[in-house]
């Protein structure tokens, strides 16, 4: 659907105010299309700032990688500033936080189980030798396992999309985990048992029940699900 | 309404900012045991750190021979001349050394077949003092700030270093707290934007990493934080800010959104056209073309615009062409880059050339410091730092870029400004031993938060106003994007001083409609507009006082270089009554070992 200058699209937005509302309920605005190429973010931003102020949503570098504006566009999680208005082919955007995390207010939502759950598998290289005096080498195959990995902006969009996320409170989730590999396939990491450790638990890779939601949600393309099969593949490998 | 909450704490160290810079203070302060709190109106790896793109310059020699006074004579001739040069020196000088570090943090830099880290050319940076292009920049594919901003979190996560650093993320620092008469920080007045509620913290030492703050631009590369909350609460403090009015211009911003793509495009052999299909930068920059210092290329684009020769029906941009660099080598090296093409302009730059054009990006200018990122104030003869206080990044001015950055020197700049930020910090702290600010037990947010909660307690009962906040904040893009940009002229910037004058009477009518205390984004809007009128003021008034056209600055009415009358560092200071008061002072010339670079003409 090519959408003009001057078209109008529904932005159905969930509200929910602890402070005032019993119960969330959804909104209706009418955004107008100021330029082709018009992203969900302008669509937000011209709403808070031109109809109501009191919206509320998360957002900063407008260019999808900083992660602030994970949420739930038409029922896919993505980032709204990478996502353009007229791809969803719709009148009506029905625009949601992040499935299955707490709400702080409207799109907001509480980002402190996701992040404690990063922190458990050590996101930081380790390292027993100590470094060189210059740069480690490492080959550019090597550097090539970490492509599709290191990207990631923990925005949060693949774990809220997992519907195991969902079910299980202590399930690490896809993000906690391609940040795991990020680490365990770096050839200068030596932290590979301790973090792989983590891991393998009911509630960690094991959990994965290849649903792939987190692959169609991630705004990065990048591929939580691979990453999951290849640290159960390293667990394996270690144990027999 | 309820009373605002007020809660107290104390640490050594208290760090504005969760950028790069701020990050690489807290390894360091956080290294040396000392408690800190880290502060931030976004989660760290939200901050604006993370959109840099190209690379960091250091002269590690990886692909080919490779100096670092090389290095420092191209940042002290990019600069113009009115960089300091001592802290030039140490800048370039520790370069390797601190890339090695975040390598060994786990980096994960692209690689050349030896195993050794990637270096692509960028502009400005050259062999030899001037002849020929070096490769200095190193890179991560064109996500390098990105791959640094998450190096330096993880390693604040780091075993060593986790059980120091306290993350206050989405707290919006507001006031700087001094001691008056030692002219010392005692601490820092936040608002906690989840919950509402002020937040008091006590402490021996402050740092400022408060990053940068074009959002007053209407377009812009900058992040929607990037604010310049940190110079306004210096402004406020009675702290000066050095040389406002250099902003870089970028020369490739997407065109009508301000989006950056990198120069490292043209570092990789892109290069600009204007509407006659012909690569104008031979024009202004026969020798390096369109690896020119920014500010250079970004006039040859205005100039082009000016002349009739910019693209598109309002003629008024130019095109960046890559496709000639082949689909691997832009799906490899340029692949972020080829995604904000095709996603903001439809553009697929394995085929098209990408719309572009000077876009507000960048300040050489700010918090005033010195080479031990100690923030001075200038007693009229001489920099006198203030114990406990200290800035890093682009907030600060060392100033290691003079007036104007080259390309891959801000990433550079934040770790190494931001290192030496914690780690003489924490030197002053353990060696110094300094008297903690204890405070007294009663009465603590009447004295020090008492100006902050009433103001906050007034937009909370306060009606709704009369002026829409973003009434201003829009007619402020346009008028500083008219009148204080690329090329200025006295008519219009004096027409800009009037026009602040008329914002700043304007918001005083701005009133809240969110009268909720949880993470009420429309408040911390108003800070954000309040701080970007403190920061156009500044800009706007030292670039009048300018007489002169020097790096980034250039006047229509003064094109030339004036050394005899110029060569010379703006100190603004806003006093009571929102005046600005201007001081010169002079620059530091003289390197810590090195020879002085002394002024040349700059041809490119």
């Amino acid at each position: 659907m090519a959408l003009k200058e001057g078209d109008k699209v529904v932005f159905k937005i969930f509200r929910y105010d602890p402070e005032k509302d019993k119960a969330p309920y959804y909104k209706d605005y009418e955004v107008t299309i100021t330029r082709t190429g018009m992203m969900v973010l302008d669509g937000l931003n011209q709403i808070k700032w031109e109809q109501d102020h009191t919206l509320t949503y998360r957002r900063s570098c407008r260019e999808g990688v900083c992660g602030s504006d994970g949420m739930n566009i038409n029922g896919v999680n993505t980032v709204s500033c990478m996502s353009h208005i007229e791809d969803y082919n719709a009148n009506v955007l029905t625009i949601k936080p992040l499935p299955g995390f707490p709400i702080i207010k409207d799109l907001v939502c509480d980002f402190e189980d996701f992040f404690n759950k990063y922190y458990v598998v050590k996101p930081y290289l380790i390292e027993k030798d100590p470094p060189p005096g210059r740069e480690r080498l490492q080959s550019p195959e090597d550097r090539a396992k970490l492509d599709g990995l290191y990207e990631c902006i923990l925005c949060g969009c693949c774990s809220s999309s997992c519907p195991s996320y969902w079910a299980d409170p202590d399930y690490l989730g896809p993000s906690a985990m391609l940040n795991a590999a990020r680490f365990v396939f770096d050839t200068r990491d030596q932290g590979s048992d301790e973090r792989l450790d983590a891991v393998n638990s009911i509630h960690g890779v094991w959990r994965c029940h290849t649903i792939l939601n987190c692959i169609s949600a991630c705004p990065k393309e990048l591929n939580p699900t691979k990453a999951i099969a290849g640290l159960q593949k390293e667990i394996l490998k270690r144990k027999y | 309404m309820a009373d605002i909450d007020v809660r107290i704490e104390e640490f050594d160290v208290v760090i504005v900012g969760a950028g790069g810079a701020g990050l690489a203070a807290a390894i360091e302060t956080g290294g040396s045991k000392l408690k800190t709190a880290v502060v931030s109106e976004v989660y760290p790896t939200r901050s604006h750190t993370v959109s840099a793109q190209g690379g960091i310059n250091a002269a590690l020699a990886n692909m080919d021979e490779d100096y670092w006074i090389w290095h420092m004579y191209d940042t002290v001739k990019g600069g113009d001349y009115i960089g300091d040069q001592d802290a030039m020196e140490f800048f370039t000088k520790n370069a390797p050394k601190t890339i090695i570090e975040l390598e060994h943090w786990g980096m994960p830099f692209s690689r050349i077949e030896n195993g050794k880290a990637y270096q692509r050319a960028f502009g400005g940076q050259t062999r030899n003092f001037g002849e020929s292009l070096a490769h200095r920049a190193v890179a991560c594919s064109d996500r390098s700030g990105h791959a640094m901003l998450h190096t330096l979190f993880e390693r604040t996560l780091h075993q060593d270093i986790a059980p120091y650093v306290s993350y206050y993320s989405e707290y919006y620092a507001l006031e700087l707290l001094m001691d008056k008469e030692e002219r010392r920080p005692i601490g820092i007045v936040a608002w906690d934007m989840v919950n509402g509620g002020i937040h008091i913290f006590f402490s021996y030492a402050v740092i400022f990493a408060t990053g940068g703050n074009t959002r007053n631009f209407r377009t812009n590369t900058n992040a929607h934080v990037n604010t310049g909350i940190g110079w306004t609460m210096c402004l406020k403090a009675g702290i000066a800010i050095k040389d406002p009015e250099f902003i870089q211009f970028h020369p490739t911003g997407i065109y009508g959104v301000g989006n950056l793509i990198t120069e490292g495009v043209r570092g990789e052999g892109g290069y600009l056209l204007n509407a006659k299909g012909e690569r104008f930068m031979k024009t202004y920059a026969p020798h390096v073309l369109d690896l020119a210092s920014r500010d250079v290329v970004s006039r040859g684009m205005a100039m082009e615009v000016l002349e009739g020769r910019g693209v598109g029906p309002k003629k008024d941009h130019c095109l960046l062409k890559l496709d000639h660099l082949g689909h691997d080598f832009i799906m490899d090296k340029l692949p972020g880059i080829w995604e904000l093409a095709y996603k903001f302009v439809g553009v697929d730059c394995t085929k098209d050339p990408i719309p572009v054009q000077p876009t507000a990006h960048y300040h050489m200018g700010g918090i005033p410091t010195n080479v031990d990122a100690e923030v001075v104030d200038w007693d009229g003869e001489k920099e006198v730092p203030i114990p406990g206080l200290y800035a890093a990044g682009e907030c600060a001015c060392a100033s290691v870029h003079g007036g104007n950055r080259l390309g891959c020197n801000s990433l550079l700049d934040l770790v190494v400004t931001g290192k030496q930020a914690g780690r003489n910090c924490a030197r002053w702290i353990i060696e110094e031993k300094p008297v903690f600010p204890n405070p007294p037990e009663e009465f603590i947010a009447d004295k020090y938060a008492k100006g902050i909660i009433d103001r906050i307690k007034g937009y909370y009962e306060g009606g709704e106003g009369t002026v829409s906040m973003d009434a201003i904040w829009e007619d402020l893009r346009d008028t500083m994007q008219e009148n204080v940009s690329v090329f200025r002229i006295e008519e219009k910037i004096a027409a800009q001083v009037k026009k602040l004058d008329e914002y700043e009477k304007q918001f005083k009518e701005v009133g809240l409609t969110d009268k909720g205390l949880t993470f009420n984004t429309e408040l911390a809007e108003i800070f954000d507009l309040e701080s970007l009128l403190y920061v156009s003021r500044v800009e706007t008034e030292a670039a009048l006082a300018r007489k002169e056209s020097r790096g980034a600055h250039s006047r229509d009415d003064y094109p030339e270089r004036d050394d005899e009358n110029w060569m010379k560092h703006t100190f603004t200071k806003i006093d009571e009554n929102g005046k600005v008061e201007i001081e010169y002072v002079p620059v530091r010339t003289k390197p810590l070992t090195a020879p002085t670079f002394q002024p040349k003409k700059r041809v490119y």
